[in-house]
């Protein structure tokens, strides 16, 4: 074929292709709703990463059906500058301009405090948010901080109450100070109910890809079942999934992360420790809605209900009402004060 | 260059034609979609500056790769290389007083940038120079090596208050932003485009550059005519990989103002395309690292309307298309002399 | 008896704004073997891979038997269909694929789905003996000789059913004993009928075989000759008889060929006196051993003084040329101008004044991709300047050259893997004898597939530096070569020196003779 009879073609193809999509492809319909416009901005993983991203996601929809509110979302690919991604929503103006946009992973910290001055108009808020040193307090900027070691200092502690071989393990993902929190607050609890208990731990690697590869999950969780731990603890996303699969192949335990990942693995995961994003995103939303947005820190943990462990009718097998009743007495003491869960 | 425009211009219809297939297929239309990406990027200061923005980094990966390229190493860790700039550049910049004017913190932390990045691809080079390994996989593997050895310093040292950043460097450090909407684009692009019009002369008009294309095109050749290939290997490798932790000046002396962990991720294999579909050629590869950047910035614009998963497949699609269309165009005009002269 | 013609050819081709072949005219009667001759850059080759259909030509006719067919519209499928058969001067085969595997290349025998080549191996074992040639037909084609695979190629051409076969420069490649098994075996294949064309510059092998000449320069055909006028007069297609063309009956007169494909009377070689035998070395080696390539080589070349080594391919002569320029690892001691140069790297050789023409133009030699003037000033930071590229006397530099040795086309700027062979080699000879302060060359097969012209430019420059002052070292394959330019000559043998030929024997009619006995290795000297 001559060149010049391929570059005929191909526009011919192109202009096809866009005649049909112009004709055949309806408009999309503009989001209606009067209400209250929220837009997120994902992680890497994206909204559907099984994880926290998709608990964020969960959070829109919930705020959506229950609140009337109008939500959007734009997930950047891999190296964009996330900033781009948040000043997009923040820029919107007219009848797109958004009430509130929402930043979900710790990667956005600095990007959300430039956009909350160049934007004082709209409300912003950052899941897992870290201040950047000597940031001070922004109106319209709120960070969210679970207390993710509470949550873990609790199934720390069903762990060692719970374990026979008095070996228990931690997988946890990218190795960065937001998961080495889980792993602090899991071996306070162990160590808190079981002083001669062991934890193992291990990480699955550098980069964010650690939070999405369940083999070498379940290689390191089948090295600690073989190093003699029964239950294991993972912080790791999608890895956690290779976790489950190693305690299924050698009938052991496993603790779950983020949200209730009993349904993965029934026969196997013993309980989770949930950490409400959507509620939180929710709560917002509705301070919003009432008017009552205020910047600031907020410090979310077993006070607030947005973190704690799982104990209902479908792990009441793994899970011995006796040691629910020794973990909520500590989850009590947690919140009166009484106990002090160290996170580095 | 007839011959480079019409394979452009393949390669660019062919790309159009295949994402259009791809939105078909999601549900959008393909005019729609086209249309929002030139629109928002090119009528919004902020985007345009986005797109420089990520050009930068591109660009800068884009003429490392094809440095190294040019004298026959495919240095496929500028990744690597650039991460270690990011490490380099902002320890060395928050370690700077704070009162370090500009003239001294500037060239310090452009250098400790660039040395970075030359002392991790050196290594490559070395290797091969003297132990004949092969540069594509130990570059692969210093990728991983100097990710490792970034997040455990992180973790270790750098990273303050329960974050991935560390502090922030000596304002005197910071390159001054060009202004385009609040956008991140800054004077880093005055150094890329300094480097590149550097590469371009020292690959065209020294002696390093013809030693370093002789060495590419038959190292047996260079060798026999006196050239030591080995000193040139560890030479291009070097200056490729000063060149991808010049990055870092982007990123960190013009963005983040502090170590990130993750900064830039992925910027570097992006430069591998950047330089391929740049045909090596320090103009070509600034007009690739324009393109992807416009993919990426103008991907984001209408993230709403498709998946996120099909922008990263348009940039594959558009490397492949390059890849594809420049040999096509190749054999037929070789089969039909009569268009040539 | 007047035989029909094979082939009768009028074509025109251009590459670009360069016109390769301006209607040059080929007739071969059949069954006769045919020598096109020429220089290199004639078109030569470029007229043969038209009547194959390898390249297709912009004009002109081909006529096969009672065919005629314009020039643009043949390709190599129909050549194949007419049973043209071509063995080119690079060798065609893809060498990981074995004979066999390269013989059915496209047009692969299958049986059940599966490829069958027992019964091809078998018919071509069988064809090569029956033309004494001995193939493997299983042996990877990389492995072979460069003799051994074009063997096998024509071979291959045969059991295609070829009754028409082209072979470009066939002997380029084989030593001296291999040559002449070559050309009985085209005499031949003739008289079985077969129709040969042979494209070569070397007169002695076209007196040896040919029967018709037909001779090329720059496109056209100049002359034709006939060792049987009758028989090409009645089939002779030039109607209009160029200048030169010749009817001598008799054995054909290689300088009136010599004459027509040059234009002009070539200059008679002059042999330089021999320098004094007080005359410093220049290049002295003491027990140069490689692996067990080249055992304990020990040499000294004087000023002035060329010196030449002989042998039969393989035995030692590249590890030789290699050892003296720092390219492979030796043992023993190497003097460069008085210095001592063993184990220091090439650059350090070439500046204490070492010259080195390597073996093969394509492997080692040249920049293919890059221009002329790029490949003369390849490493001559003396011509390039040390850090920035003096442009200036980079073009003053190739324009030396191209009018110092006849470089064509005489275009700085042309990429060199667009010229003929001799051209190349013209180039990498003309770098490498134009570098300041030469104290000793190793010229390695200095004149292999070159044209005559090309060979006297190169001999002349070889004779040149050795005035001016240098020791040469010729190394070739080509006994004649060695005669006219060398005061003395050894003998490589299995990698060891084996004898030495010099002085008043060296002029003497046995020494041939002496030499050949040498070279295999008949008698001790």
């Amino acid at each position: 074929m001559s060149v010049r009879r391929l570059l005929i073609l191909l526009v011919a193809i192109n202009a096809a292709l866009f005649a049909g999509g112009w004709l055949f492809v309806p408009a999309p319909a503009p989001k209606a709703g009067a209400g209250v416009r929220v837009g997120i901005v994902f992680d890497v993983g994206g909204k559907n990463d099984k994880s926290f991203n998709e608990q964020a996601y969960n959070g829109l929809r919930l705020a959506e059906r229950e609140l009337g509110v109008v939500g959007t979302f734009i997930e950047p690919t891999e190296g964009v500058p996330r900033e781009t991604a948040l000043r997009a929503l923040a820029a919107r103006t007219g009848d797109d301009k958004l009430d509130l946009v929402v930043g979900v992973g710790w990667v956005f910290s600095s990007d959300l405090e430039r956009l909350a001055q160049l934007f004082p108009d709209v409300n912003f808020a950052g899941v897992d948010y870290a201040p950047s040193s000597g940031a001070g307090t922004l109106p319209n900027l709120v960070g969210l901080r679970f207390r993710e070691h509470e949550g873990s200092f609790l199934v720390g502690a069903a762990a060692g109450l719970a374990t026979h071989t008095k070996v228990v393990g931690f997988v946890g993902g990218m190795q960065i100070p937001l998961i080495k929190k889980f792993e602090v607050g899991y071996r306070a609890g162990v160590a808190h109910v079981c002083p001669d208990c062991r934890v193992l731990a291990a990480y699955a690697g550098s980069d964010p890809r650690a939070f999405s590869n369940p083999p070498l999950g379940q290689q390191l969780a089948g090295a600690m079942y073989d190093d003699d731990a029964d239950i294991i603890y993972h912080a790791s996303g999608k890895t956690g999934d290779g976790v489950f699969a190693a305690a299924r192949r050698r009938g052991q335990r496993a603790i779950g992360v983020d949200s209730d990942q009993f349904a993965i693995a029934p026969c196997c995961v013993m309980t989770s420790m949930v950490k409400r994003v959507d509620l939180a995103i929710v709560d917002l939303v509705r301070e919003v809605i009432a008017k009552k947005f205020r910047g600031g820190m907020r410090e979310l943990g077993l006070a607030e209900q947005r973190v704690g462990f799982v104990a209902d009718e479908h792990n009441r097998l793994l899970l011995p009402p006796a040691v629910v009743n020794k973990v909520r007495a500590l989850s009590d003491e947690i919140i009166a004060g009484k106990i002090q869960v160290p996170w580095q | 260059m007839k011959r480079e425009l019409q394979a452009a211009a393949i390669a660019v219809l062919a790309s159009l034609a295949v994402g259009s297939v791809l939105m078909l297929v999601v549900g959008v239309s393909p005019v729609r979609v086209w249309g929002t990406m030139v629109e928002r990027t090119f009528t919004d200061e902020y985007n345009l500056g986005q797109m420089l923005f990520a050009a930068t980094s591109l660009a800068l990966c884009g003429l490392a790769v094809a440095l190294a390229l040019e004298a026959g190493l495919f240095n496929i860790g500028a990744e690597g290389q650039l991460a270690a700039g990011v490490l380099a550049c902002s320890t060395l910049g928050a370690a700077l007083p704070a009162g370090t004017p500009a003239p001294i913190a500037i060239p310090v932390c452009l250098a400790a940038a660039a040395g970075a990045g030359g002392l991790v691809a050196g290594g490559v080079g070395l290797l091969k120079a003297t132990r004949g390994a092969h540069e594509v996989i130990s570059s692969i593997m210093l990728n991983f090596v100097v990710a490792g050895v970034s997040l455990w310093l992180g973790n270790e040292l750098l990273f303050v208050g329960g974050a991935t950043t560390g502090a922030p460097i000596a304002p005197g450090a910071e390159l001054p932003h060009l202004g385009l909407g609040g956008s991140s684009v800054n004077a880093a692009l005055a150094i890329t485009l300094a480097a590149a019009a550097a590469v371009w002369w020292l690959r065209d008009r020294t002696t390093w550059g013809e030693a370093w294309r002789a060495v590419g095109r038959d190292p047996a050749a260079a060798r026999s005519a006196g050239i030591s290939v080995e000193r040139v290997q560890v030479l291009a490798m070097t200056a490729s990989g000063a060149l991808a932790g010049l990055a870092a000046a982007n990123l960190v002396m013009g963005y983040k103002h502090a170590f990130e962990d993750g900064l830039g991720r992925n910027t570097g294999f992006l430069g591998i395309s950047a330089a391929l579909l740049g045909r090596s050629h320090p103009a070509g590869v600034i007009i690739a690292a324009l393109l992807l950047g416009f993919l990426q910035a103008g991907g984001l614009a209408v993230a709403e309307l498709v998946p996120k998963e099909l922008t990263e497949m348009l940039q594959g699609v558009v490397v492949l298309a390059v890849a594809a269309s420049v040999p096509f165009v190749a054999r037929a005009r070789a089969r039909a002399p009569k268009e040539a002269a | 008896m007047t035989r029909a013609l094979a082939i009768e050819a009028e074509v025109t081709k251009r590459y670009g704004a360069r016109t390769v072949l301006a209607g040059a005219t080929l007739a071969v009667r059949r069954g006769t073997v045919h020598a096109l001759v020429g220089e290199n850059g004639a078109g030569k080759s470029t007229l043969v891979k038209v009547i194959a259909g390898i390249v297709r030509g912009d004009g002109g006719t081909l006529g096969l038997g009672d065919r005629v067919i314009p020039a643009g519209d043949w390709d190599r499928v129909r050549a194949r269909a007419a049973r043209i058969g071509i063995v080119q001067q690079h060798g065609a085969s893809a060498g990981t694929l074995s004979v066999v595997e390269n013989a059915v290349l496209g047009a692969e025998p299958v049986r059940a789905g599966l490829l069958a080549l027992d019964g091809v191996a078998a018919a071509l074992r069988a064809q090569g003996r029956a033309i004494g040639m001995d193939v493997d037909p299983h042996a990877r084609v990389e492995t072979l000789s460069l003799g051994a695979a074009q063997r096998a190629e024509i071979v291959a051409a045969l059991h295609a059913g070829a009754d028409i076969l082209i072979l470009d420069e066939p002997t380029a490649v084989l030593a001296p004993v291999e040559v002449e098994g070559m050309l009985a075996m085209l005499r031949d294949l003739a008289a079985r009928g077969v129709t040969i064309v042979i494209v070569t510059h070397k007169l002695d092998e076209v007196r040896a075989v040919a029967d018709d000449v037909t001779v090329l320069r720059e496109g056209r055909t100049v002359a034709t000759f006939s060792r049987r006028p009758t028989a090409a007069a009645s089939g002779d297609p030039l109607g209009d008889r160029p200048e030169g063309f010749s009817a001598a009956s008799g054995p054909l007169d290689p300088a009136a060929i010599a004459r027509a494909m040059v234009g002009a009377e070539l200059p008679q070689p002059t042999l330089l006196p021999e320098p004094p035998a007080t005359a410093p070395a220049m290049l002295e080696l003491a027990d140069v051993t490689v692996g067990t390539a080249l055992t304990r080589a020990t040499l000294r070349v004087r000023r002035g003084e060329v010196v030449g080594v002989a042998g039969v391919d393989g035995n030692g002569q590249r590890e030789l040329a290699l050892a003296i320029a720092g390219l492979v690892p030796a043992t023993g001691a190497v003097a460069i101008g008085g210095a001592a140069a063993a184990g220091t790297s090439p650059a350090r050789r070439l500046a204490l004044g070492l010259a080195h023409i390597p073996e093969d133009r394509h492997r080692g030699g040249l920049l293919l991709d890059a221009t002329i003037a790029a490949n003369l000033a390849l490493g001559r930071r003396d011509v390039t300047g040390r850090f920035v590229v003096d442009r200036a006397a980079v073009a003053k530099h190739a324009a030396a050259r191209i009018v110092e040795l006849d470089i064509r086309p005489a275009d700085p700027a042309a990429v060199v893997r667009g010229l003929s062979g001799g051209n190349q080699q013209k180039v990498v000879v003309g770098r490498e004898l134009s570098r300041p302060r030469l104290r000793a060359v190793v010229a390695c097969q200095p004149t292999r597939g070159v044209d005559l012209g090309a060979v006297a430019r190169i001999h002349d420059r070889l004779r040149a530096v050795a005035v001016a002052g240098a020791g040469v070292l010729v190394i070739s394959a080509d006994l004649d070569e060695l005669l006219a330019l060398c005061h003395r000559i050894v003998v490589l043998l299995r990698g060891a020196i084996a004898g030495e030929v010099g002085g008043d024997a060296l002029r003497a009619p046995g020494a041939r003779a002496a030499l050949g006995a040498l070279m295999t290795g008949a008698t001790a000297a």
